[in-house]
């Protein structure tokens, strides 16, 4: 799929109330152009959810339905099961396939819905899980997620005189997905539309369960230039900070790769939430993200 | 024709839920109910039913996928008890926020800690605001009946709330007892099929649903839900009326039931199975010329303060059983909600049975007693080892 070849039909229409620069807004756009009008949404409570379907507003064309903050997955499960009941039953839905997509943060993913999440995969749901990573509660107003990469500032993992940001590493979702045995489990990013889209309706035509996490800079969250947010997810994938691959029926490969992977400090100077680093924690940064490129063979 | 068969308080469920052609089921395993589940499991496995049956991981994760269901437009089941019931408490609001017409059992049990799986009701009384309307059977074919009756009143265009259906646990959920069947077709027919006009996942016909409510529209959600309760009472009537008619088994009015309140000065207030010990002794004593009476809520929410009221007027001493405690005020949550309706008479609130101490027929027959010279707003913890 090509630029030229994108559906013009939005099914996420403009007129929400994300802020200038939104990258989930970006997510849900890209995310609908590729399944397309034969879907139901679930959504998670989140910036996504709040945005979008103020009462009496609605920014989505296609059937949505949000419930609470940790159980997208759970809610995408009963769509699952009640479409297929009332297509076996009572002959709805016609002869194509309904696809389910459910839409959860970070925190709502590798967090709170957790549990919903992994028991969704272990039963072999047909659905799609998008989980968009903006990298830690920024509907709350940013707070660190299990998500929240290595020595990012944010206002529960603050950057101190003692402690330099968030402690802990990233969590590795799509590893923790891709041992869960589903078919299909992929990275991408806004940046990189038609991967992005290519893997949605990959994910769509999938039997089963299927999981995605793009990678969606926050403007707000991140501390950069609201124009910046397709420059800074670009920069994610270029420094081999988040590598886009695919996992289909448990074979690795990777999507794309960088002619030369450009220093994390490119990446890091131009976010606030980085700003409190020191040359030596930039490299122990660079250190983490070379072995791990060394692994995916990047 | 209808058969009848020697079945438990869980077994009446999941028959009731099959004879409604239910389309989806999401469930998870706890004591006392999982009985019901596993038929339910057996049901679908055999062929019996067909309906999609999510094995859940949580009764979280159960009740946020029957609201979703519900709200693609499939007619669904869930079954739960106690601690399963208070993880579902978040979602319980959703439910009824959504107006979706989901149908739960629920096995009543104490709540932890120390954990006890034995019954009293402070599960389900303790999710009295969440919007659900609450249904309490007294013996395993009240269960079945209740669970018939419940889709028919959830889904009623007036009403379009979930419904949970309580029944004691251990008492009713693994005692056998005879239980008239009838036929699939004539509970169809009776219940009617559902086909949604407020809440569907179409994608033809797409529909926002669970939006975002600001100050501006919160409220009037929150109304139209006490609406809908305020309906439920003439349809909770009706429905128990034509119930009555087509399958010739009656309960009171539907939401409440009168035994011997007529001539009784002295009368119990309760909810459950407890009142089958309460009619014995009420049969008991009426056989030595001495007049106790009952009066049996069937339906805790809505909660028919009018009817109770009325049902009351002879009475003078009032005892309120009940099988959960509002810690820090010392009352039950029935005396809490009914003893202010009933001001021109004595009250007396008895705590029976927490965590499944049995309550003897000695101690029903203590009650009518001690009602009479108690005094007034007075609570007793009925059967306390006191050291």
């Amino acid at each position: 799929m090509t630029g030229s070849q994108f559906p013009r039909e939005e099914l996420f229409a403009p007129g929400h109330r994300g802020c200038a620069g939104c990258g989930a807004a970006i997510v849900a756009r890209l995310a609908l152009k590729a399944a397309g009008k034969n879907t139901i949404v679930a959504n998670a409570t989140g910036c996504l959810e709040v945005m979008t379907t103020p009462y009496p507003e609605t920014a989505w064309r296609v059937p949505w339905v949000h419930v609470a903050f940790e159980n997208a997955a759970a809610v995408a499960s009963g769509i699952e099961g009640a479409v297929a009941a009332l297509k076996r039953k009572k002959g709805k839905y016609g002869e194509e396939k309904v696809n389910v997509i459910a839409f959860g943060g970070d925190g709502g993913t590798a967090d709170i819905g957790f549990q919903a999440l992994s028991g969704a995969m272990e039963r072999g749901h047909d659905m799609v899980y998008i989980m968009y990573d903006n990298e830690a509660y920024m509907n709350t107003g940013v707070q660190r997620s299990g998500s929240t990469p290595f020595m990012a500032s944010t206002t529960t993992s603050p950057a101190g005189s003692h402690i330099r940001g968030e402690n802990r590493p990233k969590k590795d979702m799509p590893m923790i997905m891709a041992a869960h045995g589903i078919p299909y489990v992929a990275t991408a990013s806004i940046s990189y539309p038609e991967d992005f889209m290519k893997k949605v309706k990959k994910a769509c035509e999938v039997n089963g369960p299927a999981f995605i996490q793009v990678l969606q800079p926050c403007t707000t969250g991140w501390g950069y230039p609201a124009e910046n947010t397709i420059e800074m997810g670009r920069l994610a994938v270029e420094t081999g900070v988040w590598p886009l691959f695919e996992i289909e029926n448990g074979e690795f490969k990777l999507n794309y790769r960088p002619l030369k992977r450009k220093p994390i400090e490119e990446y890091l100077k131009v976010q606030k939430r980085y700003r409190h680093l020191k040359p030596e924690d930039i490299s122990v940064i660079q250190k983490t993200i070379d072995m791990k490129c060394d692994e995916y063979g990047l | 024709m209808s058969e009848v068969k020697v079945i438990t308080g869980t077994s009446a469920a999941a028959e009731a839920a099959k004879l409604a052609d239910v389309d989806v089921i999401a469930a998870y395993p706890i004591t006392p109910q999982t009985t019901c589940v596993e038929k339910l499991a057996d049901f679908v496995a055999n062929g019996e039913l067909d309906a999609e049956y999510i094995k859940v991981e949580s009764e979280h994760s159960a009740m946020s996928a029957s609201i979703a269901a519900s709200a693609t437009g499939a007619r669904t089941f869930t079954a739960t008890s106690s601690q399963g019931l208070a993880l579902m408490h978040e979602v319980l609001f959703a439910a009824a926020g959504m107006r979706v017409p989901v149908v739960m059992m629920n096995a009543n049990r104490a709540l932890s800690a120390p954990i006890n799986i034995w019954n009293d009701q402070q599960d389900s009384l303790s999710q009295r605001d969440t919007g659900w309307i609450q249904l309490y059977a007294e013996d395993n074919q009240e269960v079945l009946d209740l669970v018939i009756q419940a889709f028919k009143i959830a889904e009623d265009e007036k009403v379009l709330l979930p419904v949970m259906v309580n029944l004691d646990g251990f008492i009713l959920t693994h005692t056998v007892e005879p239980v008239t069947l009838p036929k699939r077709e004539t509970v169809l027919d009776f219940i009617g099929t559902y086909e949604p006009k407020h809440a569907y996942l179409d994608p033809k016909k797409p529909m926002t649903q669970g939006a975002l409510g600001d100050p501006n529209y919160y409220m009037e959600t929150r109304y139209a839900i006490e609406t809908a309760m305020r309906n439920a009472e003439k349809v909770i009537a009706d429905v128990h009326d034509a119930f009555a008619e087509k399958f010739n088994r009656a309960y009171g009015n539907g939401l409440i039931e009168s035994y011997n309140l007529e001539k009784a000065e002295n009368v119990i207030i309760a909810m459950g199975s407890i009142c089958g010990t309460i009619k014995d002794m009420i049969d008991l004593k009426k056989k030595e010329g001495v007049e106790i009476g009952l009066l049996k809520i069937r339906c805790y929410r809505p909660l028919p303060v009018e009817m109770i009221k009325d049902a009351l007027k002879n009475a003078k001493n009032v005892a309120i059983l009940d099988k959960s405690i509002s810690l820090g005020m010392n009352k039950g949550a029935i005396y809490a909600d009914v003893a202010s309706h009933l001001k021109d008479k004595k009250t007396v609130n008895y705590i029976v049975g927490l965590g499944g101490r049995d309550i003897t027929s000695e101690d029903i027959l203590g009650i009518y007693a001690d009602v009479e010279t108690s005094e007034d707003g007075k609570t007793n913890w009925v059967g306390l080892k006191e050291e």
